[in-house]
């Protein structure tokens, strides 16, 4: 501690992680201001947590922000419109306080073509920008953007839900922009205009990342391949034309000059035809997006078989277990699986996927961390098998298409199957249920997933019993989501701090009262109990009642204010405060 | 044992008793579940009783006629719209049967596109019932060497070179199928 400050600083500038960082600031107050003074990277991971005031004050030097907003769950639209996380008062503060702002990542949250704006016209240094799963903007925001962001690195507009005018903010990079990157316009449907995206890329020399729209034509393809050979990641547009010797010969070749290349997407409408064109850059690729593809397992099988390096596949369950089986002998490399359902909504079997396939990878893909599987069937023996061939697993998201159902063989609840999981997988750190499950499967969560940090549950337990053992036992819990399941007051009630050292619970079609909801809030000044009820004047509901869904978060920054009626936060009795 | 006994406590002071339990569960004296839940849930003794009579009928513990919960399964709208709009099967689908000739053959033969999903499993159900080889035009290889071609007649009335267009489109526009001589096809194929 007699370093000088300087020395100090140089020392904290190789401590990266928001962790590190927050134990740094805490070892005594002269750290603490060195540290803060130099922070230049901040990540929030609820944008309610704290205020944009509070973050300017403490870090006045900041040159990247990450913000997230909406809970999970707003990915199945079971957040109401008009919920909230706003971009606005963030971005009014940041442009005043942050000149020097260089990178801006947003998820789930609401950002408007005058925040893009602001954006664009903010800071002079302005670099990336990330909005992944946002929605309140359209392509005049990304014409700003285009137009005014000089060194503009990065654009990622994944999975937002952007209005899309036309596809002319295109247009609006400047010929002078040669900085670009990396750019994803894969979520967008309009049109951009060809000659400019083409002329945009050849005057990109160090553009690596590209994710191209459906509206690209196939046919259009090895006109811009041509111009970034040293493309590392490439997302196509529509896979399909009308079949002519000279694209199919055109697009081969375009490939086969993409020395760099590692990931693959896009692929949507695939005709099978077209697909050898690829085949070139299979052996060096490590992910492989396919989930759009719907091409039939032996058109998949083909191309995975090439793919010897491949850790990171998205498939849709057209791959069916002998895809799966083929992946398992070819991809020994193979990290993330993620397995989509084609046609979710049927009751019977559109395809020949089963617990089968799965099991098959977790013998085969010995290094198999990360996975995520739809599926039809499932038993506590397969998922047993999964657990014991793979206790490296990391993040384990299952889902059995038919809310409570149980072991396909037994008829068992499949409590035993993921009680195998969470005590093999000791570094579990995500998990999602699925199936009929008792509160037997909580009692197992709580007793061995001590390393677990976020936890997905639908349709399952039997009585508060389940969510007690949850939140008395998994000591690295930071987000719980449940839907749909009997647990109450009395489990909430039992672990109130419990919450605090949470980043947020999400409970809906539970059966916890709006009491409940007014004492927990009573209890912990430092949460944020949301009640969220469409159905009517909660002011007149007794307090019995149970509430429609619930959302609680700690919070240094109070209540909120930018909520729509139908979502109140209960009370806080000044009398306990501290 | 001290933190499992003082749980209990906070259950009592919580006013309800709450046993903790070893027995399976939906045996009897299972806490009542409120039905204030999504239509989808069994009662208690449902699941009960399919536990432990697993000679029954296992139409016991076939779902309810499919009503869509919000939100479940859990995919992305995004996901959701792409694969609808590939969907293509009729509603009332028991079968899409389109008649079949074959060049020299007398009699033609029905033939129902469902049961197949793929142009290599088509080829290979026409194979059988023809009892000849249809070679799947490809740029490279022509007819594969084979005497036969496969055209079909889509819903404008044109008559198409079989593999062109995703399977999905093709089964929604295909209302019969040619099995041709492949040296007649070839016109079909040249101004490829």
């Amino acid at each position: 501690m007699g370093f000088p400050e300087e020395v100090l600083e140089h020392v904290f500038s190789f401590i990266t992680s928001h962790t590190d960082r927050n134990v740094v600031s805490l070892v005594c107050k002269s750290w603490y201001e060195i540290e803060r003074w130099c922070r230049r990277r901040i990540f929030v991971g609820n944008c309610y947590a704290v205020s944009p005031a509070m973050m300017i004050r403490r870090f006045p030097e900041v040159r990247s922000v990450e913000l997230k907003g909406k809970p999970h769950f707003a990915d199945f639209n079971l957040v109401p419109d008009g919920w909230g996380g706003y971009f606005y008062p963030w971005i009014c503060e940041m442009a005043r306080a942050y000149p020097w702002l260089e990178e801006i990542k947003l998820k789930r949250m609401v950002v408007t073509d005058d925040n893009l704006e602001l954006i664009s016209k903010s800071f002079k240094n302005f670099k990336v920008l990330v909005l992944s799963s946002c929605e309140g903007f359209s392509t005049h925001g990304l014409a700003a953007i285009a137009a005014n962001c000089r060194n503009l690195r990065e654009l990622d507009l994944r999975e937002s839900e952007v209005e899309d005018l036309s596809g002319h903010w295109l247009s609006h990079f400047p010929d002078s922009c040669t900085s670009l990157q990396s750019l994803n316009m894969s979520c967008l449907s309009s049109e951009v205009s060809f000659s400019a995206l083409q002329r945009l890329i050849a005057r990109s020399p160090n553009l690596k990342t590209l994710r191209l729209n459906r509206a690209v034509p196939l046919e259009k393809l090895s006109t811009l391949l041509r111009r970034a050979p040293q493309l590392v990641e490439l997302g196509t547009g529509a896979y399909s034309a009308e079949i002519r010797p000279d694209v199919y010969a055109n697009l081969t070749e375009a490939f086969s000059r993409c020395k760099e290349v590692k990931g693959l997407s896009g692929f949507w409408d695939v005709l099978p035809s077209y697909l050898p064109a690829i085949y070139s850059v299979c052996s060096r690729l490590t992910s492989l997006n396919l989930s759009y593809a719907t091409i039939q397992s032996p058109d998949v099988t083909k191309i995975i078989t090439q793919c010897p390096n491949l850790q990171s596949l998205s498939v849709l369950d057209y791959i069916e277990d002998t895809g799966l089986n083929a992946l398992s002998l070819s991809c020994k490399d193979l990290r993330e699986l993620r397995v989509f359902p084609s046609d979710p909504f049927v009751a019977n079997a559109n395809v020949s996927l089963t617990e089968q396939g799965l099991v098959a990878v977790s013998e085969g893909c010995s290094k198999l961390q990360s996975v995520l599987y739809f599926c039809r069937q499932m038993s506590n023996s397969a998922l047993t098998t999964i657990a014991k061939n793979r206790p490296n697993l990391t993040c384990f998201r299952l889902c059995i298409l038919e809310p409570r159902a149980p072991d396909y063989l037994t008829f068992e609840p499949l409590d035993v199957g993921f009680g195998a999981i969470v005590e093999h997988c000791k570094q579990l750190q995500r998990l999602s249920l699925s199936g009929l499950l008792t509160d037997r499967v909580f009692e197992y969560i709580g007793k061995w997933a001590k390393k677990l940090e976020m936890l997905s549950i639908a349709f399952a337990g039997d009585s508060d019993l389940g969510l007690h053992h949850v939140l008395s036992g998994c000591d690295s819990l930071r987000k719980l989501e449940i839907r749909d399941c009997p647990f109450g007051d009395k489990a909430l009630l039992a672990n109130v701090s419990k919450l605090e050292t949470m980043r947020s619970l999400w409970m809906s079609s539970c059966s916890v009262s709006l009491g409940a909801c007014k004492r927990l809030s009573q209890k912990m000044p430092r949460l944020n109990v949301e009640v969220i009820d469409e159905q009517g004047d909660l002011d007149s509901r007794p307090d019995n009642c149970h509430v429609e869904k619930l959302y609680i978060y700690r919070t240094v920054a109070g209540p909120r204010f930018d909520m729509p009626s139908f979502i109140r936060t209960m009370d806080q009795n000044p009398t306990y405060r501290s | 044992m001290d933190q499992k006994r003082s749980t209990l406590n906070l259950f009592e002071n919580i006013d309800l008793a709450t046993e903790l339990r070893l027995g399976l569960p939906g045996t009897d004296d299972q806490p009542e579940i409120k039905t204030s839940l999504s239509g989808n849930k069994r009662s208690s003794s449902e699941i009960g009783s399919s536990a432990s009579c697993k000679d029954e009928d296992e139409s016991s513990f076939s779902p309810p006629a499919k009503e869509q919960v919000v939100g479940w399964p859990p995919v992305r709208s995004y996901r959701k719209n792409i694969l609808q709009v590939k969907k293509t099967e009729p509603e009332t689908g028991s079968g899409m049967y389109v008649k079949v000739s074959m060049d020299g053959a007398p009699y033609l033969r029905k033939l129902d596109l469902k049961m197949y999903k793929s142009y290599e499993e088509l080829m290979k159900g026409l194979q059988e019932m023809f009892k000849c080889i249809i070679g799947l035009y490809s740029e490279r290889e022509g007819y594969n060497g084979s005497q036969h071609a496969l055209t079909y007649e889509d819903k404008d009335g044109d008559w198409m070179l079989v593999g062109d267009v995703p399977w999905e489109m093709f089964i929604s526009s295909c209302k019969r199928l040619r099995i041709m001589k492949s040296c007649e096809a070839r016109g079909l194929g040249d101004f490829l």
